[in-house]
């Protein structure tokens, strides 16, 4: 270029020592492979919040497979001479109306409760799974009559279903407590594991996995599912507690669990009568109901930090 | 052509000899859970008032860090850790924000990269420009809107007037650019940043909005700071280059001295790697003296890219591999209820590929470029015509024959963050194909992705790492590798290296050139990149608006065009026929 301009610059050059040229695109092996699932593992495992939580839940789970460990006291023998008494030695919380020991109702009340919210949230992460993926991947009118039967099932509040459901029901276990749950809790998941299908099946990798000649089935089992589960976990684990506290509800409400099977929710309704007079009968039960939920709502706080996309960026 | 001489952009008859931008040793570092790690480290350049300079380098060189920093916009938790920048003597890095509000916009005006994000979508087009007009007092009241209206049809937008009610989903990619600009001057700045204005446009409408930007910025003495990864484009709009390499400036001086002799080894790769209209047909080392070159070596690029393109050996005469007759492809686009709209997007295309060659479909976006590969892929079903692959119709193959047409032909597509599967690792990925297919032991899928890995250049410790660990340009690879794990005899590639940057480009290029010649693959090659094809076809079709307006080999296309419309599309190729120093 002519020089005409008073302004233009000098030619300048780094000097190569402060500049290195390094090769075109090598790849780093310095570092470790991470998969997305060992990068959640990563960013929870540094988490108080899910220590605590983990080591409340599986003390949860100890507790309800193995009652005795912790109760030397049977619940069921009651003497009505100690109908509202104090903590006394032996029994630490004290004792109900009818003169059972508070502790061991609850370490025993644990295993209903824990079982109908276990089994609620697998029965329905599995039918929000299969459903919703097949409604998203396959579409058209099997998408059309799922999603339809799905808003008929959402339309109802779980609880209120539960509620008619429950009262005409012969028989009222755990089992059944968690399969009316369920039936009308799963078209939730399935709505978030459709819509989560439906944006990874439009994704490049799956396009590349039919042009490779991968059948469709498998590229749903292998490629779509594993991509779209992760927000299923994060409500999976949130409505654990949910279901919980729906069992307690309905035992409350009388049309749960049978009063001879110990549960925290009939444990609480048997409560609410001495509530003036003797609120610990109510206290008790209900601070194991609280702490058991906060415990899988924490967890899946944390779960869903670690594995949403975005929240991952932002750290 | 009208773009064969290359004429310093501006130079404005206002000459001063205080520099209008100075950056002193500038330093930013983004804060982050293990301390500070720098993006940009000790810059200094100098802008003169009327000048235009341009910052060119790859991803993460750090040449947005360092334009953003000059009007304290850093993303995220980036900060001026050291240094100064100097705008009229004035110190910005050491401004209040209440001060700096009133430097930007009015002294030092930004066009952001992305005109399709950088529009509020709520807002009318009017509304956002006069806001940008009343916040930087040029005018209020009833002169805003006619100011606005000016700064539209300065900005190339004739019927604004009847326009400003419309929202950014009415406008084009290239007319919201216009709107970009049109803000971005709007208050007379005396400095311009432009950060990569137009790399999301087709080139032609690259062209017209660089012309505007280049004709605005002269008459009002603008100087213009512009971001780009394109050296054709910083040969033919810039008087200055400053090229940036991880966070360092390795050169900068007048940019035609650069590119025409650059110094330093590392622009000396970047200009050897940049495709141009000079360029010609890679040659495969093997080919060319017996020995296969390692793609890493530092000077194999310019050698290969671009000295050893001599001669070609005239492929083979042979049958076509693949032969399209006619083939069209109508969409019906739901509108209201049960109207639907018509689309065709492919119009009665021909064409046909032989063995062992490249043929690379070329047009702007709305072409139907990638729809004629989705139906050579049998991804889409074809309207009419026909397409014959070794003498065999593929259309409506069903169960194991379309299978083993798979297994045949295979695509490389353009994104290579979206193409592989973020949950695979890259054995798993590549193993996939053969696994789908029931080819070998588990030992020999093994032995087999070892294989391919070695012929992407990658090494076998790649095996166990995820995508999101990966390049840009080491996952194309990854996905050039899955498409060869079935040995096929066609690659369809799909903008396959139109994401990358440009050395990594020319080492993908490079790669495919070498297997070409290795396995003797047959390519489809699809890109909206003229420059590209040059490197790589043997023959070039040049679709407009689904209709092939061009078919002939590639010396042809590129010497002596017929077509209007691939003439207008070579003259809008950025300094394409500027001859870099290699």
């Amino acid at each position: 270029m002519p020089n005409k301009n008073p302004n233009a610059q000098t030619h300048y050059v780094a000097a190569l020592e402060e500049t290195p040229v390094e090769t075109v695109d090598r790849l780093d092996e310095s570092q470790k492979a991470r998969s997305t699932w060992a990068d959640a593992w990563d960013a929870m495992r540094v988490r108080p919040t899910f220590w605590i939580s983990s080591a409340l839940i599986l003390l949860i789970v100890i507790v309800a497979l193995f009652p005795s460990l912790f109760a030397q006291v049977s619940p069921t023998q009651c003497e009505l001479g100690d109908s509202h008494d104090g903590p006394a030695d032996g029994h630490p919380l004290g004792f109900t109306r009818q003169g059972c020991d508070i502790y061991a109702r609850i370490i025993f009340g644990t295993q209903a409760s824990v079982t109908v919210g276990l089994l609620a949230t697998m029965l329905v992460t599995f039918t929000g799974i299969v459903v919703g993926s097949l409604a998203g991947y396959y579409g058209g009118i099997l998408d059309a009559i799922v999603s339809r039967i799905g808003d008929i099932f959402f339309a109802v509040p779980t609880v209120l279903g539960a509620i008619v459901l429950m009262s005409v029901l012969p028989e009222r276990t755990p089992v059944t407590i968690a399969l009316v749950l369920s039936l009308f809790a799963w078209p939730q998941i399935a709505r978030i594991m459709r819509g989560a299908v439906l944006s990874a099946r439009n994704s490049d990798y799956v396009t590349a996995s039919v042009a490779l000649g991968v059948s469709k089935f498998r590229i749903l089992l292998r490629h779509v599912i594993p991509n779209s589960i992760a927000p299923v976990i994060v409500i999976a684990t949130v409505s654990l507690g949910t279901f919980i506290v729906a069992e307690a509800t309905l035992s409350f409400l009388g049309i749960g669990l049978p009063p001879d099977i110990m549960s925290w929710g009939n444990d609480i309704d048997a409560a609410k009568s001495s509530l003036r007079t003797n609120p610990q009968v109510l206290l008790y039960p209900a601070a194991a109901l609280s702490v058991t939920v906060l415990a899988f709502l924490m967890l899946g706080d944390v779960v869903r930090d670690a594995l949403d996309p975005e929240a991952r960026a932002r750290r | 052509m009208s773009q064969t001489i290359i004429e310093p952009v501006s130079e404005s008859a206002d000459v001063s000899n205080e520099p209008l931008l100075q950056i002193r040793d500038l330093e930013v570092g983004f804060q982050t859970q293990h301390g500070i790690v720098p993006a940009v480290r000790g810059v200094s350049l100098t802008l003169y008032s009327g000048q235009t300079l341009a910052i060119v380098g790859e991803s993460g060189s750090g040449k947005t860090t360092t334009a953003q920093a000059i009007i304290k916009l850093l993303a995220g938790t980036g900060k001026i850790t050291a240094g100064q920048v100097l705008f009229e003597g004035r110190d910005l890095s050491a401004l209040s924000e209440k001060q700096m509000q009133d430097v930007r916009g009015r002294l030092i005006g930004y066009v952001p990269q992305d005109p399709m994000s950088n529009l509020n979508p709520v807002w009318n087009i009017g509304f956002q420009v006069e806001e940008a007009i009343k916040a930087n007092n040029v005018a209020q009241g009833k002169a805003a809107r006619q100011r606005t209206i000016q700064v539209l049809q300065e900005a190339g937008l004739s019927d604004a007037e009847d326009r400003l009610k419309q929202f950014p989903h009415q406008f084009s990619g290239g007319m919201r650019q216009r709107v970009l600009i049109g803000i971005g001057l709007s208050a007379r700045p005396k400095l311009l940043i432009a950060d990569e204005p137009t790399s999301a446009l087709d080139v032609t409408v690259q062209r017209q909005i660089l012309d505007h930007l280049g004709t605005l910025t002269r008459d009002y003495g603008t100087s213009v700071l512009f971001i780009t990864h394109d050296l054709g484009l910083a040969a033919e709009r810039a008087e200055q280059l400053v090229v940036m390499f991880k966070g360092k400036i390795v050169e900068s001086g007048p940019s035609q001295e650069i590119l025409a002799n650059p110094q330093h080894p590392y622009t000396q790769r970047l200009v050897a790697a940049a495709p141009s209209l000079a360029s010609r047909r890679i040659q495969s080392a093997k080919h060319a003296d017996g020995e296969g070159a390692d793609i890493f070596s530092g000077g194999s690029l310019d050698t290969t890219l671009v000295a050893r393109a001599a001669e070609r050996e005239a492929p083979p005469e042979a049958k076509d591999l693949i032969s399209v007759q006619n083939i069209s492809k109508l969409y019906r686009i739901r509108t209201k209820g049960l109207r639907y709209n018509e689309l065709l997007a492919v119009n009665d295309v021909s064409f046909g590929i032989k063995k062992g060659t490249t043929t690379a479909l070329v047009g702007e976006s709305g072409s139907g470029k990638s729809t004629v590969a989705k139906l050579i892929l049998q991804l889409e079903s074809i309207t009419s015509g026909q397409i014959e692959f070794d003498g065999q119709d593929v259309a409506g193959l069903k169960g194991a024959a379309l299978l083993k047409f798979r297994r045949r032909v295979q695509p490389v597509f353009q994104d290579p963050y979206g193409s592989l599967d973020p949950q695979y690792n890259v054995g798993n990925t590549i193993a996939e194909p053969l696994l789908a297919h029931k080819i070998g032991t588990s030992a020999e899928r093994q032995a087999r992705v070892r294989e391919l890995l070695d012929q992407v250049s990658l090494p076998w410790a790649t095996r166990y790492r995820y995508p999101s660990e990966l390049s840009g340009g080491q996952r194309q690879r990854i996905a050039v590798a899955r498409a060869l794990a079935l040995k096929p005899d066609v690659l369809v590639l799909d903008e396959a290296v139109s994401a990358l940057d440009v050395l990594v480009q020319g080492q993908i290029l490079n790669l495919l050139t070498e297997l070409q010649t290795e396995l003797g693959l047959t390519y489809l090659f699809i890109t909206h990149d003229l420059a590209v094809v040059r490197l790589v076809a043997d023959n070039v079709c040049v679709m407009q608006k689904g209709k092939i307006v061009e078919t002939a080999s590639t010396d042809e296309v590129f010497d002596s065009p017929r077509e209007a419309y691939t003439q207008e599309l070579l003259a809008a190729i950025p300094g394409g026929n500027f001859e870099f120093g290699r």
